[in-house]
Order: structure tokens, then sequence, then C-alpha cells
């Protein structure tokens, strides 16, 4: 690959080291150089969301992210919301809820619910709706969205 | 289609002397890039035209919100997130909070800047009007040294821009509102979180005895580029609260826009919601005059 440079960033939790143009996609490393399909390309263009991801603790649209910024960078994707042999309490909430209908948008949806649930522990309905403002469900299945991402709220609170 | 990675590099500035070196002996070869929310879509579109990225997101000098005594001067590279989450901001220029909230959503305003916002020119983006609320002035460095310019006289034309080959927008300044104020911002679009703007009005009042003794309204999206609403203005100052000539001010309004049809709204929509949403900010600001 020509130009392409020494990529070493954290990817849920391991060092990890690929070769990348620095201009990629942070999206194509993590699918195709990560090999973590877990993360969805939906636009293209950072309107709707479904390839979000945690880059250094904050929600990005990593269509958006050349590769080269992710220097570095502590990267945490679907798969590592998780705890081992456990899915994460919001995982767990869309679970029951049946909050995925396709389920195209949900891993967007369960990194900026985890976001979400990170700043603000015990949000109420607008803040959750706020907080999941930048992706989109073409399904429209927003109200069990919402009610898995309150109940994980409560889960947690609740020490489960 | 998305564009060719061979056609592009992406080159990394070690610092802002560095950067300014190579912007003044390639003039007009290279693009700066910082979040990347702007020209990552363009490149995703294979719409780049682009072909040598500067990458100054790591330049330390364009970063931060520094609080001096004659206001704010915030780094081209701080980011809406930063703007929502700076108290500073919160608490003398609520209209920049308001237009970094809405911005996209969460994960553009993590990574979006204000300078890219400036700079990207686009005449319906989200924080100019409040800029030219505020009376902003721009920093532009180069080899040749630093110069002022007031925001208001930046933008030129449909993405053009008082901003030459060799220099870079280091900083904002906003200077500190005084006395007893008024801020007004108002965005309408399609919804609430990712819409781009089909009408956007701010505004920023000083009340002296009873008038307006300052008032400046920026407006988004209703020509093409950025702009005062200069008449407007000319008819409100010094005008008192509890009378303000609101029909005046309404007419006034349309020799200070030019607005255009295109998919998002026509240009008699545009006209019509701008009138009104300036009618309802007056309807406001009037109620201050107890």
């Amino acid at each position: 690959m020509p130009e392409s440079i020494q990529l070493t960033l954290t990817v849920n939790g391991r060092e990890r080291t690929v070769l990348a143009h620095p201009l990629a996609r942070l999206l194509d490393v993590i699918r195709e150089q990560l090999e973590l399909a877990g993360t969805k390309e939906g636009c293209g263009e950072g309107e709707c969301g479904a390839c979000a991801v945690l880059l250094d603790g904050r929600v990005v649209n990593s269509c958006l992210v050349p590769a080269s910024q992710a220097q570095g960078a502590d990267l945490v994707t679907v798969e590592g919301l998780a705890r081992p042999g456990a899915l994460s309490p919001v995982q767990a909430a869309f679970l029951e809820h049946n909050a995925a209908q396709c389920g195209f948008c949900t891993p967007g949806m369960l990194v900026s619910a985890t976001d979400l649930l990170n700043r603000c522990p015990n949000p109420r309905d607008g803040e959750v709706r706020a907080g999941l403002a930048g992706n989109l469900c073409r399904c429209t299945g927003y109200v069990k969205i919402v009610d898995a991402v309150l109940s994980a709220a409560a889960a947690v609170e609740a020490g489960q | 289609m998305r564009g060719f990675l061979p056609d592009h590099q992406l080159r990394q500035a070690a610092s802002l002397a560095d950067a300014l070196e190579l912007l003044a002996r390639e003039p007009g070869v290279w693009t700066p890039l910082a979040g990347g929310t702007d020209l990552m879509v363009l490149f995703n579109a294979g719409r780049l035209k682009a072909t040598h990225l500067l990458d100054i997101s790591a330049l330390a000098d364009l970063r931060g919100i520094q609080e001096q005594p004659e206001g704010l001067s915030l780094g081209a590279l701080t980011t809406y997130t930063e703007l929502r989450e700076t108290p500073a901001v919160h608490r003398h220029f609520p209209n920049l909070v308001k237009s970094a909230r809405a911005t996209g959503a969460l994960a553009i305003q993590n990574r979006g800047t204000l300078g890219g916002n400036i700079a990207n020119a686009s005449p319906a983006a989200d924080t100019p009007p409040s800029l030219l609320a505020y009376g902003a002035e721009l920093e532009l460095a180069s080899c040749r040294g630093l110069r002022r310019v007031a925001y208001d006289a930046f933008h030129l034309g449909y993405k053009q821009l008082d901003l030459a080959q060799d220099e870079l927008l280091v900083r904002i300044r906003v200077p500190r509102p005084s006395g007893r104020t008024f801020h007004f911002f108002r965005k309408v679009g399609t919804r609430q979180a990712q819409a781009i703007a089909k009408v956007c009005v701010a505004a920023f009042g000083r009340i002296e005895a009873g008038v307006l003794a300052e008032f400046r309204v920026g407006l988004g999206a209703v020509a093409p580029q950025p702009v005062r609403a200069r008449r407007v203005e000319q008819v409100l100052l010094g005008a008192r609260l509890g009378a303000l000539p609101i029909a005046e001010a309404r007419e006034a309004l349309a020799a200070d826009m030019s607005p255009i049809d295109d998919i998002r709204a026509s240009a008699h929509y545009r006209s019509v919601v701008a009138a009104n949403v300036l009618g309802q900010m007056l309807l406001e600001l009037n109620k201050m005059h107890e």
C-alpha cells in the first residue's frame, strides 16, 4: 500500500498494530484490517451513526475519522462492550426489550447508549433521545430502544 | 463512489511554524484538515478535490479556550463539545452553546471544530450567525505575521474568504458582553439533530436606559454567505424596548437577505420564516422593557 503508515492503537483493551493509508477511514480499518465487522457503514457521511465507536472515550462516527488521527488512541467498538461471558447492561436491555428490528443500527445505538450512560447514569426520556439523536433507525423502532436504555440505567442503579 | 486513497496524501503538521512554512512554500496546494467532519464527507462521496491535506489537529497553539479580561479567545480547534462544556461560554455567550448543540449530533460535536465551521464557509453553518452577533474577530497566522480581521468582513461571497493562501485561521476572539444583555438563537431545520439549517437567526443586544444601545443580528442559510442583518440593525438601534418597530424591522429584513430555492427549502419559505423568527425575537426583546 503506497504511503501507508504503521498505526498502533488500543482496540477493545488490546494493543493492535496495522498498516493503513493515513486518510483511510477508521471504519474501514476497523472492519477490514482489524476484522471487527460489528461496526456498520450506513450513510458514510456522518448522518446515521451506524459506524459509531468510542475514540478516547468519546463517541465518533468512524466513517469520518482519518486513520492517522486514531494513532495511539483508545478505541472501543461494539465488540468491546460485553464483559467476558456477560452482555453489558445496555446489550442485555436491548435483548430483553426487543430493541433491534433489522439490527443494522444496533451496534451504533449500543455504542451511543453506552456513551450516554457513562456521562449521564440516570437519564430522563428526553436525555436518552438527545443522546441517541445522531443514530437513525430506519425501522423507526425508537420507543423500544429508548425503553431499553432507560431500563439499562435502572438495572445499573439497582446493582444488577 | 468513494474517493481513491492513492490520489490523496495526508501530512501531519508538526508545529504551527511547520504548517505555515508549508502553506507559504506551496501556496494553494495544501488544504488544512482538523476534525474531518466536512472534508471526510466529501472524500466518502468521491467529491474531495483537495489532493494534499494538512492535518492540523495536533497543533497546541490552535487549542483551548482562554478567558481574558476583554473576552474569550477560542482556539480554531475548539470542538462543539468543548463549547458546550465550558462554563465561561455558557455564562457570556449562550448563543454559541446553542449553535454548538444545533450542529449535527454528539458524534459530530465531539470531532468538528469552530475553525472548521468558519473556514468550510457553508452559508448554512450554525456557529457563524452567533459569531456575527457577538462581533467576533479572527486571528489569521502566516509566515508574514498575525493578522486580525473582523468576522463580519471575512466572508466575501459563496465559499469565498478574506484568507490568503498562506494564512491559517488560528483563533477566534469574542468580546465579553457587559451590562444588561439580550441573546437569541433560533435554527429552523427539518429536525432538531442532524439537520442543515433552512434558516438560522442569532442576535445580541445591549440595553441601556431602556433603549437598544448595541444590536447585531447574524443570519444563516438566507444568503450566499453568513451575513449580518445590517438594515434590521439600523432600524432597531436606539429603539425603546416595549415599543420596538417590529413591522418596520421585518420589512427591512428583506433587503438583508438573498435566499435561494434548494433541496432544503424554497426562497419564499426562507423569507417568510426568517421574518417570523425575527418577529418572535423582537416580541421577546420587547418584554424586557419592565
